[in-house]
């Protein structure tokens, strides 16, 4: 027998959870995700719910970690551009493009002009071909099942092919290298390309007929969502939803890397900042994409696709560190690199232009119903693979 | 008028609908798998091993230098160097691979062992139908399995192995001239040894 036993009292005490509305049953929390379709991926939403209202949003990201960070310390600096692919799988040639940049201005090297004609046609077709799903999908989370998606996919379909033909892949293409490209045009690929383009306008055309005046849609997109300017800047929200609110920032006329200074395009604003704003803001910006291609295509040089000097086996740039950012089709990527001298990055780090847009999904979700949740996570338009790397 | 967005769109879906039926061009699907895509000369699916003439030992071109297996950023590939050398096709001796794996599940069909590659022997096919029942050893193709004829690429990446066989062709002539002129000039003496004191 235990010496030290005594007789114990209990008493009963209130529930430390009492005081939690979740707990006392009138507010009610709802784990939507990760394998919820209308997330886009494996994306968890914890949601608390009063009645059909959202009044608390936590986002869960991670399902989809994958260490590339890490990995990409502990490979070959040309080891890790097919790993780019895989960030953004909608976008690949953009985050290749993004890589490579940051790498040229670690060691230096030139592009040539070809190759940086070829990364502009390249990324703005990448920026079709995105900006036309995402529209698609945001009017599948909408409710209007297939039709808009499906067409949608039909044009992006022949954009994969022109991909495929020139890279190799449809959607990993892993073509950019550090001083140019890997390879250059087969023969009539920038023929069948502008036979692309031109037929991307009528799709353009056709896409807006059939849904940018339908009564539904202006009734489930307007006033949905807002972001107000002042929270996008303090957020840094980039890309299409910092433009949908009025924010005058595009990485191509900010930075003009490349060679995006030789290009008239215009940059779509919006007033409202709501879902129907992100939604149009993406539908002018396929429209200017058109014409930089359309000037793109016509005065593409002849010439080298690679800098002769860069090397693709023991490639050490010199100590140091850089940070090359693009407007990807989702806003500012940007990639941080520290190089030690070694054949490796010392750090390799990503800004992904997703993964800091859905930050503020909470401060647009509050108040709304969970229907306009998944619109709006839509009109956020991201990439699981980016999100959590 | 409410309603009108809806019908102007309702139009657009009726003229996909009816002219899916009357406009082949609109007709865009396939039926797979009786109806293919045309394969594309820059496609890629998985590595093999390409070998000159009918022995796939004695022609592989693989001289197991093991730049593939280091650049490659999944690390899919094994080689095992042999401990003896073959002739290549210029007749010096070279190491070939006494075991030459690539993990099908782990490749990411990144092209990389490709273009690593100094002595064009490995190339990337479009097989895509892999599906096995067998994961493990189904999946992990051995140095026979891998190994393919040059007609073979050939045949799927005309313009490459155009490039690649006239300059294969020009080193070997550059070989047999040497070796020729070695054969028609005269020995170099042998250097006198020194007399002796």
């Amino acid at each position: 027998m235990n010496p030290a036993a005594a007789p114990r009292t209990f008493e009963v005490r209130p529930s430390p959870d009492a005081a939690d509305p979740v707990h006392d049953g009138s507010l009610l929390e709802v784990s939507l995700g990760p394998q919820h379709p209308s997330t886009h991926g494996v994306f968890r939403m914890d949601v608390v719910l009063d009645g059909e209202t959202v009044v608390k949003l936590k986002p869960v990201f991670g399902y989809l970690h994958r260490n590339h960070e890490k990995i990409a310390e502990n490979t070959s600096y040309l080891g890790s551009m097919p790993y780019t692919d895989r960030l953004d799988y909608f976008c690949s040639l953009t985050s290749n493009w993004a890589y490579a940049l940051t790498v040229e201005r670690l060691a230096g090297l030139q592009v040539p002009e070809r190759a940086e004609y070829l990364r502009v046609i390249t990324a703005e077709l990448t920026r079709l071909q995105n900006h036309a799903a995402v529209c698609g999908f945001l009017l599948q989370d909408m409710g209007a099942l297939g039709t808009p998606l499906m067409y949608a996919f039909r044009e992006r379909e022949r954009i994969l092919d022109l991909f495929e033909s020139l890279t190799g892949a449809r959607m990993m293409c892993n073509y950019m290298r550090f001083g140019g490209c890997r390879c250059d045009t087969p023969p009539g690929w920038l023929e069948q390309a502008r036979s692309v383009v031109t037929g991307f306008g009528a799709f353009l055309d056709e896409f807006e007929a059939l849904l940018s005046s339908n009564e539904i849609l202006l009734g489930r997109t307007q006033g949905i969502g807002i972001l107000p300017r002042e929270l996008a800047i303090n957020a840094g929200i980039s890309g299409p939803m910092a433009r949908a609110s009025g924010v005058a920032y595009d990485i191509r006329k900010v930075d003009r890397y490349g060679i995006y200074d030789q290009f008239e395009f215009r940059v779509p604003l919006g007033d409202h900042g709501d879902v129907f704003d992100r939604y149009m803001i993406r539908a002018l910006e396929m429209r200017e994409s058109l014409r930089i291609l359309g000037a793109a295509l016509q005065r593409i040089p002849a010439g080298p696709v690679i800098d002769p000097k860069a090397k693709l086996r023991g490639f050490r740039p010199k100590p140091g560190e850089s940070y090359g950012r693009i407007e990807s089709p989702k806003g500012e990527l940007g990639f941080y690199l520290i190089s030690d001298g070694g054949p490796n990055p010392w750090r390799y780090r990503i800004r992904p232009p997703s993964f800091i847009n859905l930050t503020i999904l909470e401060d647009l979700c509050l108040g709304r119903s969970v229907a306009d949740a998944v619109v709006i996570l839509g009109s956020v338009d991201i990439v699981l693979g980016e999100v959590d790397r | 008028m409410l309603g009108g967005g809806i019908l102007h769109g309702l139009a657009v879906t009726a003229k996909n609908f009816v002219g899916s039926f009357t406009d082949p061009e609109r007709l865009v699907t396939l039926g797979y798998p009786e109806e293919r895509a045309p394969a594309k000369e820059n496609a890629r699916q998985f590595p093999f091993l390409v070998f000159d003439g009918a022995d796939p030992q004695a022609g592989l071109r693989c001289v197991a230098c093991q730049i593939c297996e280091k650049e490659c950023p999944p690390q899919c590939i094994l080689i095992v160097k042999s401990k003896t050398k073959k002739p290549d096709h210029l007749g010096k001796p070279q190491f070939f691979p006494a075991t030459f794996d690539i993990d099908l599940s782990v490749c990411m069909s990144c092209q990389i062992c490709v273009e690593v590659c100094p002595f064009d022997a490995i190339k990337m096919d479009q097989e895509f139908e892999l599906a096995t029942n067998d994961r493990f050893e189904g999946l992990l193709r051995h140095r026979d399995q891998l190994a393919r004829p040059n007609a073979h690429f050939q045949k799927l990446h005309p313009t490459d192995a155009a490039a690649i066989d006239a300059r294969r062709a020009e080193e070997l002539a550059k070989a047999a001239a040497a070796a020729t002129a070695a054969a028609a000039a005269p020995r170099k003496p042998a250097p006198e040894s020194p007399p002796a004191a």
